[in-house]
């Protein structure tokens, strides 16, 4: 990745939402109702500080998507909140971005109409094309601003599905597996430009992951879903505090540990 | 042999066109920057397609020049009589005649006039209507039965009550077009809507659109396909619907030479009503098929 990144200090762009910080309190979901009801979160509790990176890790289907989606707005807990800062969150919220497992990307758009369609309310034509081509630029994107979805690789149109979250000056990023449909090169790639962008638009960070190396690469703090046993549905199991800063070095021996400690908390050998 | 000779002759310019395009695309993959590169055109282009269309139109052809000369031999090899079946050439004087007197060009007027009127008026109440059956599950659950079982009753059923409403003018032959060009859009937009892709529309709420908006944006595009063919068995029903009209009650138009060509006994101007529908209908399916080409190009 070569993306050439506008040597500006963090957080001094112009019309620039802080990052935020947000609170999860005793949220639970419950699907269905009555005998054929299941519980997918159970009593989640934490607090994730203004500008943090925090990767939530779990095995598939253990609700780490709906707990994005309810930070977003995009799902109602059944019971406790989403606080982000001082406000819970109700109903789609305009402080938050959602980053998709898929590009989701409108298919007749241009890849620049559709980081457009993140601008927020409000925005003037004239903030919103220059924000738009700043952003392309930002995700190495500024050559292919007039294609279509179709007409790029995948690893380029998370590129767009990206820049588009961004486009919104969020104060709270949630990616949903962001990059877990790419190919392992672009992966990194990509996990590389997650970090110079959130070098240059510092906003608090909520990665869903299944993947323990991209999170632990990526994040200051990795809270593990899982059972523990307590009642149905999965709970907090395990909070990490990931030791040095970034960018952090992939080889290094202490991660490599932690890495096979927290692959033993999922149920998996690290043999 | 000269249109072979052009057919032949854009065939090789596209050749060169592509190969002129190919190292630009190839040098858009190359650049730095780019996490892989962008998957290239599937072996499309529009000069391509156009050149196949050149070779596709003789094709299209060759049927009915067969059954031209199948007719003219069974004219005049005295396999029917003329009343039965008049030679082409009788049918193409047919056309001269009424022609010169005006009365082809009025007919083929007001047929079209009365298709278009009833098409564009059915075909937009068909997108309201299915728009708003489609999105909204209150609208559906309201709306979904009556509609049903007014599509169910056959076309012709509502001849006499429109007769008698609207009496023997414009009105009731529209309004009969109408009810024609009403349904087939009605229920593919509908259906259609429901069946945008969920994750689309979920990502676009994330992004705050909703109400109109997210319509505009996201759920009409998306349905674009669809809304056109829609419309195309729309306009065929258009047509169906225009001659039932003509034929039970009209003074003009193409169903009224249909049928007054049957009281006075002239099967060529008969066939010619036949042919002119055929023709007609053949052209405005045609150009909303380029509309619908276009569509689908700009939109899926």
């Amino acid at each position: 990745m070569t993306t050439v990144l506008p040597s500006r200090p963090a957080g001094t762009a112009p019309g620039h939402a802080a990052a935020l910080p947000l609170s999860f309190r005793g949220l639970q979901r419950s699907f269905g109702a009555g005998a054929t009801a299941h519980t997918v979160l159970r009593d989640v509790t934490f607090d994730v500080a203004a500008g943090e990176v925090l990767a939530i890790l779990g095995p598939s289907g253990c609700g780490k998507s709906t707990l994005l989606r309810a930070a977003a707005g995009l799902d109602s807990p059944s019971a406790g909140s989403v606080v982000i800062e001082d406000t819970a969150v109700q109903g789609i919220d305009a402080r938050c971005a959602f980053a998709f497992q898929e590009p989701r990307l409108l298919p007749w758009h241009t890849l620049q109409a559709n980081i457009a369609i993140g601008l927020p309310a409000g925005c003037s034509a004239k903030e919103g094309k220059a924000k738009v081509a700043r952003l392309l630029e930002l995700v190495g994107l500024e050559n292919f601003a007039k294609h279509r979805p179709r007409e790029v690789s995948g690893g380029m149109a998370q590129r767009a599905s990206l820049a588009r979250a961004l486009a919104r000056n969020p104060g709270v990023l949630l990616l949903d597996e962001p990059f877990g449909a790419l190919d392992a090169l672009t992966r990194i790639r990509m996990q590389d430009l997650l970090l110079d962008v959130h070098r240059v638009e510092p906003a608090t960070v909520l990665l869903v992951t299944h993947d323990v190396d991209e999170a632990l690469q990526l994040a200051d703090r990795i809270i593990v879903l899982g059972n523990d046993g307590g009642g149905p549905g999965a709970t907090i199991v395990r909070t990490v505090e990931v030791p040095g800063s970034r960018p952090r070095d992939r080889a290094s021996a202490e991660l490599a540990h932690l890495r096979g400690s927290l692959l033993q908390t999922l149920g998996v050998d690290a043999h | 042999m000269s249109s072979q000779g052009d057919s032949s002759a854009t065939g090789s310019s596209v050749a060169d066109g592509r190969a002129a395009a190919a190292p630009a695309t190839a040098a858009d993959a190359a650049q730095p920057g780019a996490g892989t590169a962008p998957a290239p055109a599937p072996g499309w282009s529009p000069a391509g397609v156009r050149s196949r269309n050149w070779a596709r139109l003789p094709l299209g052809l060759i049927i009915p020049a067969a059954l031209l000369a199948a007719w003219q031999l069974a004219s005049s090899g005295g396999l029917f009589t003329v009343v039965q079946l008049p030679p082409p050439a009788m049918v193409l004087s047919a056309a001269g005649e009424l022609l010169e007197r005006g009365e082809l060009g009025t007919h083929i007027a007001i047929s079209t006039q009365r298709v278009l009127i009833g098409f564009l008026v059915g075909a937009a109440l068909g997108l309201i209507l299915g728009a708003t059956v489609g999105l909204s599950k209150l609208a559906d659950a309201l709306l979904a039965p009556t509609i049903g079982a007014l599509r169910a009753v056959p076309s012709l059923a509502w001849v006499p009550l429109l007769i008698l409403w609207m009496k023997i003018g414009e009105d009731s032959k529209v309004t009969l077009i109408i009810i024609g060009a009403f349904f087939p859009v009605f229920t593919t937009v509908s259906l259609a809507l429901r069946h945008v892709d969920r994750n689309l529309v979920e990502a676009a709420r994330a992004f705050g659109l909703k109400g109109v908006r997210l319509l505009t944006t996201v759920q009409l595009p998306a349905v674009v396909p669809a809304v056109f063919s829609g419309l195309r068995l729309a306009l065929a029903q258009a047509w169906l619907f225009l001659v039932a009209a003509e034929l039970i009650a009209s003074s003009m138009g193409l169903g009224f030479l249909l049928i007054d060509s049957q009281n006075n006994g002239r099967t060529d101007r008969l066939l010619l009503a036949i042919v002119m529908l055929a023709v007609i209908g053949k052209i405005t399916d045609a150009l909303l098929g380029l509309a619908e080409k276009w569509a689908v190009k700009r939109w899926a």
